[in-house]
C-alpha cells in the first residue's frame, strides 16, 4: 500500500493516541508529505546515506555457506556494514534530517538492543541535534555495551524500570516523555510501529534496503525466488519487503519464538498473536485474555516486542507474506555456522532470519536464489552467546 | 437522562460545581474498593470514575501506574470488576464512569463490553488514548447506552474543541497540563486560558471537567475560580490510599473528599 492516506493497512494501524498528540502528530505527518518529496532534503539524505552511513551495502553471496547446505544460493544483504552496525542508521539519518527541517531541539528515542538508540545518537551528532533515549532497565543490562556507545555519543540514557523492564516499556516512556514535551520534542520511532504516520515513515526510509537489492539483483541476472528478514517491529523487514511485493518472490517474515511458540517465552507477534490496540496503533499483539499485553521473551532484544508494524499485519491477513519463527536455540546454531563459514557475526535479530534461510536452502534447488537481509552485525551480542553457551554446555 | 446528565442538572440548580474522584480499581485491593467508594460517598462526591487496569498506560504518571500494576498483580479481573461495580450499584446511585485504555474494550469487543458495562452500573466511559478519528465502532456501541467522554488538551485546535465537543456527552474532560497523570504543584497561566477557551467554544452545551495534577482543596478553588464546571482528582487518592491502614480507609478518604467538595460550593 503506497502511502495509506486515512492512516491504515486494510484494518490495521490508525492512531490511537492521547490528544495532547494530536497536534504534534498532524504536524509530523504535514512534514514528512512535504520534505518526502522535496529535492534538496532527498540530496541531503543521500548525501548522508552514502557518506556518512556508507550506502549502499553490498550483497554478498555467502558461498560457502550455501555450498554446505547444497541448496539454493543464499545472498546476505550486508546492513550490518553500515555506520554503527545496523539497518537503523536508514530510518534516524532520515528522522533527524526532518526533525531538523521542523526546528525541533531536542529529539527522544526509544531503544530495545540499543542499536536504534546508538544510531538515534549518531545522527544527532552528525546533525547537531540533541537525544535522549529511553531503555528498559533489562536491556541496559544485556545490552551494556551499547548503553557506554551512546554514553560516548552524548546522549542521555534513562533506564525504565516499569513493566516488563524491555523495548515495550520504553516505548511507553518516550510517549509519555513526549506527552509532556510535546511541543519542544520530536520523537524518533524506531520501527515501522506507532501511530500514523510512523509506519509509512519508517517504511519509506527503510525501503532503500529493498531497492537496492531489487537493483542488485538485476545487475547479476537474477531474481530472488525467495526473501528473508527478522521481524522485530518490522523495520528491516517491510524495508526489504516493500519494493518486492509486487514481485514473485516468496517473502518470509521471521519473528523470536523464544523457547517455542508452546512455552509463552516468545516474541512471535504474526504468528501466536491476536489483534488489539497498542502504542497508537492496532495490530497483532501478545496479550492474556483480558486484553492485557504479555511479557515477551527473545534472547535478541531488539525482537523482545509484543506488537508488530501494521503493514505486517495486513500482509500477514491478505497473504502475500508468510511469517515464521525461530527459537533462541536455532538462533544460536545459526549464528555460530554464519560466523564459521562466512566470517561474518550477525546480530542475532539478524540470526533469526538466517534460521529461516538455512531450511529454506535445503529444501530448494541450486538455481534458486534466496535473499536474506542481515539487519546488524553482532559485536552486541558476543557476551550473551557465550554466556548461553556455558549455560547450555553443562546441560 | 443519564445519571451524569442528571446529576450537572441537579448541581447546576444549587449553584455547586463537580468533584470527580478517581480510584484505581483492586488496589490496594478488592475489598478496601468497596470501603474507599464507601469514603467517597460519604464525603460528597458528586461521579465516581473507576479506573481498570491495563499492562501499558500511556497516559499515566508513576502514582497510576504503580496502582494499576498492583491491582493486575491482585488479580483484577473485568468480571470481577463487574461485580465490584454491581455490589457498588447496590448501595448508591452515584455516576460511575470507566476509565480505561482502548484495548480492553477493543479486546472483549466494544458492543459486548458496553453492554456488559452498563449492566453493571457503568454510566460512562473515559479512553485516554482513543482518538475521536478511531471512535466510530466505540461510538456506534456506546450510543444512547453511556456517555462518551472525550478528552481536549491546552494544545487542542478550536475546531477540534468543537468536534471533539460534537461526539462527547456527559461532559468534556480537560487535561490541565501537558503530561500525564500525577500530582503537581500550582495552576498553569496556560490551563486558566484552555478552560476559558473550551467553555467559550462549547458555549455551556456540555459541563467542562478538568484534571491531571488537581490534588488539594486550594487546587480545586484556583480551577473552579478558572471556570471548570467539573474538577477531577485521581493520583492524590491514590496516595492518601496508599498510607492509610486498612481499618481508616473509609473515614480518611471521606475526610479528604469533603475538604475538596467544600471549594465546589459557592458560599453567598
Ligand atoms: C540488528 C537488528 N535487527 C533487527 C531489529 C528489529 O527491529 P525491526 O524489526 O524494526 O527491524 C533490531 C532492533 O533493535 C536490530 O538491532
Amino acid at each position: 500500500m503506497k502511502y495509506p492516506s486515512n492512516g491504515r493497512f486494510g484494518e490495521f494501524g490508525g492512531k490511537y493516541i492521547p490528544e495532547t498528540l494530536v497536534p504534534a502528530i498532524e504536524e509530523l505527518e504535514e512534514n514528512y508529505l512535504k520534505f518526502k518529496n522535496d529535492k534538496n532534503f532527498k540530496k541531503e539524505l543521500d548525501y548522508y546515506l552514502k557518506v556518512y552511513a556508507g550506502r549502499p551495502t553490498p550483497l554478498y553471496y555467502a558461498k560457502n555457506l550455501s555450498e554446505k547446505l547444497g541448496g539454493g544460493k543464499i545472498y546476505l544483504k550486508r546492513e550490518d556494514l553500515l555506520h554503527g552496525g545496523a539497518h537503523k542508521i536508514n530510518n534516524t539519518l532520515g528522522q533527524a534530517l526532518l526533525a531538523k527541517k521542523m526546528k525541533k531541539k531536542r529529539i527522544i528515542a526509544e531503544t530495545g538492543a540499543g542499536q536504534h538508540g546508538v544510531a538515534t545518537a549518531m545522527a544527532c551528532a552528525a546533525l547537531g541535534l540533541k537525544a535522549e533515549v529511553y531503555m528498559g532497565y533489562k536491556d541496559t543490562i544485556r545490552q551494556k555495551l551499547n548503553v557506554f556507545r551512546m554514553d560516548l555519543l552524548g546522549c542521555k540514557v534513562h533506564p525504565v524500570y516499569s513493566g516488563s523492564k524491555t523495548l515495550k516499556d520504553a516505548i511507553n516512556e518516550a510517549i509519555r516523555d513526549w506527552i509532556t514535551n510535546v511541543e519542544s520534542t520530536y520523537y524518533l520511532l524506531g520501527s515501522a510501529v506507532g501511530p500514523h504516520p510512523y509506519p509509512v515513515m519508517v517504511r519509506d526510509f527503510q525501503r532503500v534496503i529493498g531497492d537496492e537489492i531489487k537493483m542488485q539483483m538485476k545487475k547479476i541476472n537474477k531474481t530472488p525466488d525467495t526473501v528473508i528478514a527478522c521481524v522485530g517491529g518490522g523495520s528491516n523487514a517491510i524495508g526489504t519487503f516493500y519494493p518486492l511485493v509486487d514481485s514473485n518472490a516468496e517473502i518470509i517474515g521471521v519473528e523470536a519464538a523464544g523457547k517455542g511458540l508452546k512455552s509463552k517465552l516468545h516474541s512471535a507477534t504474526l504468528s501466536a498473536g491476536s489483534k488489539g490496540v497498542l502504542h497508537g496503533m492496532m495490530t497483532y499483539l501478545l496479550q492474556d485474555k483480558e486484553g492485557q499485553i504479555t511479557e515477551t521473551h527473545s534472547i535478541s532484544a531488539g525482537l523482545d516486542y509484543p506488537g508488530v508494524g501494521p503493514e505486517h499485519a495486513y500482509y500477514k491477513d491478505t497473504k502475500r507474506i508468510k511469517y515464521h519463527s525461530a527459537t533462541d536455540a536455532e538462533v544460536i546454531d545459526a549464528f555460530l555456522l554464519l560466523t564459521r563459514e562466512e566470517g561474518i557475526i550477525p546480530a542475532l535479530e539478524s540470526a533469526h532470519a538466517i534460521v529461516e534461510a538455512i531450511k529454506v536452502a535445503k529444501k530448494s534447488k541450486r538455481s534458486e536464489s534466496i535473499v536474506v537481509t542481515l539487519s546488524g552485525r553482532g559485536d552486541k551480542d558476543v557476551e550473551e552467546v557465550q554466556n548461553y553457551l556455558n549455560k547450555n554446555v553443562k546441560n | 437522562m443519564s445519571r451524569i446528565k442528571k446529576k450537572f442538572a441537579e448541581l447546576k440548580a444549587k449553584n455547586q460545581k463537580a468533584l470527580i474522584s478517581y480510584i484505581m480499581v483492586g488496589y490496594p485491593n478488592e475489598k478496601d474498593t468497596v470501603s474507599i467508594v464507601r469514603g467517597l460517598v460519604k464525603g460528597g462526591a458528586d461521579i465516581i470514575e473507576l479506573g481498570f487496569p491495563f499492562s501499558d498506560p500511556i497516559a499515566d504518571g508513576p502514582v497510576i501506574q504503580n496502582a494499576s500494576t498492583i491491582s493486575l498483580n491482585k488479580g483484577t479481573k473485568i468480571s470481577k470488576f463487574f461485580n465490584i461495580v454491581k455490589k457498588i450499584r447496590k448501595e448508591t446511585e452515584i455516576p460511575l464512569v470507566l476509565m480505561t485504555y482502548t484495548n480492553i474494550l477493543y479486546h472483549k469487543g466494544y458492543p459486548k463490553f458496553i453492554a456488559e458495562a452498563k449492566k453493571a452500573g457503568i454510566d460512562g466511559f473515559i479512553l485516554p488514548d482513543m482518538s475521536i478519528e478511531e471512535s466510530k465502532e466505540y461510538l456506534k456501541a456506546t450510543k444512547s447506552n453511556a456517555d462518551t467522554i472525550f478528552l481536549i488538551s491546552p494544545n487542542t485546535s478550536k475546531t477540534r474543541i468543537q468536534k471533539i465537543a460534537k461526539v462527547s456527552t456527559g461532559f468534556l474532560y480537560l487535561v490541565a497540563v501537558y503530561g500525564t497523570t500525577g500530582v503537581k504543584t500550582g495552576i498553569k497561566n496556560y490551563t486558566i486560558k484552555a478552560i476559558k477557551n473550551v467553555k467559550k467554544q462549547t458555549k455551556g452545551k456540555i459541563p467542562v471537567g478538568v484534571g491531571f495534577g488537581i490534588s488539594t482543596p486550594e487546587d480545586v478553588k484556583k480551577y473552579i475560580n478558572a471556570g471548570a464546571d467539573a474538577v477531577i482528582v485521581g493520583s492524590a487518592y491514590l496516595k492518601l490510599i496508599e498510607k492509610t491502614p486498612q481499618n481508616k480507609l473509609e473515614e480518611k478518604v471521606s475526610s479528604f473528599t469533603k475538604s475538596l467538595k467544600k471549594q465546589t460550593i459557592s458560599k453567598k
